[in-house]
């Protein structure tokens, strides 16, 4: 679905110096999978995102999506149609004064008829459970709420896949557990392609696969579980691992015998309480 | 708060006239402006009085309300008023104290100034008090579409419109930040003369106009990711469509501009007025 062969992608700075943001990244994903990108701040995980629906086009190499290469021009719309995406601020996305009106605006853009159009905003909404809000003004909505109707705005143009770039960066607790549980519900339900950027290691677990992206270059790229037993080394490049991981790699330096690619709370407690028998 | 100003201040009630097409309100709105103008005899401003009247009942909203519209702009009705009054030359003095006199031109010629002024007003707000923000662009957009093909940008216009209307809360709840940041470090926006108070608010209009550059980066890429490429080929989730209730408030309004025409053309009066 997704093909990343060698992009490499740079830009000259104030001193006119070019700066490498990407190098030489290769990368695969297959449809219906829910890939998490880490990296921190200047990693280059934004750039990368911005190359995958032709925002940026690649300087080396090339990104191949579904078949078509994005630095195509005659291609340029069905690329950007195939690949939705959602930024950090729902504010800045949000076109219109009304819920419905914004949600229509990929479909009008697209020339969709307007019964289908109808039908689309309508699908879109209840999929992000946002129905009940159709009619309301965007500024009156929590934070969490109005990042989901950026996500039903992409939705509604029918995406395979769709990139999120931090959505959850500017939400509060309860903001981003909604914003979370819409994207794992995409993916399981309608299984749309999901490439969640993010430096949130608790999000990133939920991904099936993890891709630690580092000085503009793949670092590891596994399964959450296996990337983030690398404790040190996740930390030696200034991201932090879930709080379960690191409390049971704690334990295991105390020389506790507890396994040691813990992920999630609950799977703490159990180890744990195996511990304490 | 800043953020509780609703703009253009829609009323969402359920009535004929909120019903109404937008592109027919924008043109009877207009329309009533001019005829307005054109009224000046006491039988045309029944006619306006009662058409007025009769519309601010259908349409549900509350005659207070419409009346409170010319608030605002009291001060330059009574103005206009005023300057007439004084200033209209006229051989019927009716009162005289030194270089001030008023002559009964002077008196009607108030009178009509005020009237209409305060009529045109309350016909104006009827249309945003009745029709939403969007439908209100979308109306213009429809309405200036033929002029398109002699280069006028109708889209870029009206989706100027959509989006000052979007970001106008989103603004100033950031203002209302930023001023509150302000004072948190020791700012005063509230002593001082005029000058002192606006030469404050630089500190405030700085970050706010840095910021709404951001936005509109931001808003820009999001709406090409949205496949936006001008107004070219788009077509829109609501339909405007014209039904019989804008046959019929047509109609009305033609009786009512023909009652105004006539009043004009035969010089229809009351007692000489």
């Amino acid at each position: 679905m997704i093909e990343v062969k060698d992009l490499t992608y740079s830009y000259d700075n104030d001193e006119g110096v070019s700066e490498i943001v990407l190098k030489e990244i290769n990368l695969n994903i297959k449809k219906g999978e829910f890939v998490a990108v880490l990296g921190h701040n200047g990693s280059g995980k934004s750039t990368f995102a911005k190359h995958l629906n032709a925002i940026y086009l690649p300087l080396g190499g090339k990104v191949v999506i579904d078949g078509i290469d994005t630095s195509d021009p005659d291609k340029l719309w069905d690329i950007r149609s195939m690949v939705g995406m959602v930024f950090q601020n729902p504010d800045n996305q949000i076109v219109a004064s009304i819920v419905e009106e914004d949600v229509a605006f990929a479909p009008e853009n697209l020339s969709v008829p307007p019964e289908e159009i109808r039908k689309r905003v309508d699908d879109a909404l209840e999929a992000v459970g946002m129905s009940e809000y159709k009619n309301h003004a965007p500024h009156m909505l929590s934070g969490g709420q109005k990042q989901r109707v950026a996500i039903a705005g992409i939705i509604a143009m029918k995406p395979d896949i769709i990139v999120m770039d931090e959505p959850t960066a500017m939400l509060d607790p309860i903001g981003r557990r909604e914003v979370i549980k819409t994207i794992e519900d995409l993916n399981q339900k309608f299984g749309i392609t999901i490439v969640l950027i993010t430096h949130n290691m608790d999000e990133a677990v939920k991904a099936q696969r993890v891709v630690v992206i580092d000085a503009g270059r793949v670092l590891i790229d596994d399964t959450p579980r296996n990337v983030f037993k690398n404790v040190e080394m996740i930390r030696s490049i200034g991201l932090d691992v879930p709080q379960a991981t690191m409390l049971a790699h704690e334990l295991i330096k105390e020389g506790f015998d507890i396994r040691d690619d813990v992920l999630t709370v609950d799977e703490c407690t159990e180890e744990i309480y195996k511990l304490c028998q | 708060m800043l953020k509780d100003i609703t703009l253009g201040q829609y009323f969402p009630l359920n009535s004929p006239i909120h019903k109404l097409d937008p592109r027919f309100k924008i043109m009877f709105t207009l329309a009533f402006i001019v005829l307005v103008f054109f009224a000046d005899s006491v039988p045309a401003y029944l006619g306006i009085g009662v058409f007025l009247g009769f519309v601010i009942k259908l349409s549900k909203i509350k005659a207070r309300i419409v009346l409170k519209s010319a608030k605002p702009l009291m001060f330059i009705i009574i103005f206009t008023a005023i300057i007439n009054l004084f200033l209209t030359g006229g051989d019927n003095v009716v009162f005289q104290w030194k270089f001030l006199k008023i002559t009964e031109t002077g008196i009607v010629n108030a009178v009509n100034m005020a009237l209409r002024l305060l009529f045109l007003v309350m016909g104006s707000s009827l249309l945003t008090y009745t029709t939403s923000p969007i439908m209100l662009t979308d109306g213009i957009e429809r309405l200036l579409s033929p002029f398109a093909g002699i280069g006028l940008p109708a889209h870029e216009l009206a989706m100027m419109m959509t989006i000052a209307l979007r970001f106008i809360p989103t603004l100033l709840e950031e203002t209302e930040k930023i001023i509150m940041a302000q004072k948190a470090r020791g700012a005063d926006f509230e002593s001082g003369n005029i000058f002192k108070r606006a030469k404050a608010l630089i500190p405030v209009l700085v970050p706010l106009f840095i910021s709404s550059f951001r936005r509109a980066d931001e808003l820009a890429t999001a709406m090409e990711c949205r496949c936006y490429r001008g107004g070219k080929n788009r077509t829109s989730l609501k339909q405007l469509k014209i039904n019989g209730n804008d046959w019929i408030a047509l109609s009305a309004m033609l009786v009512f501009a023909a009652w105004i025409v006539v009043c004009d053309v035969f010089n229809l009066n009351i007692m000489g007025y």
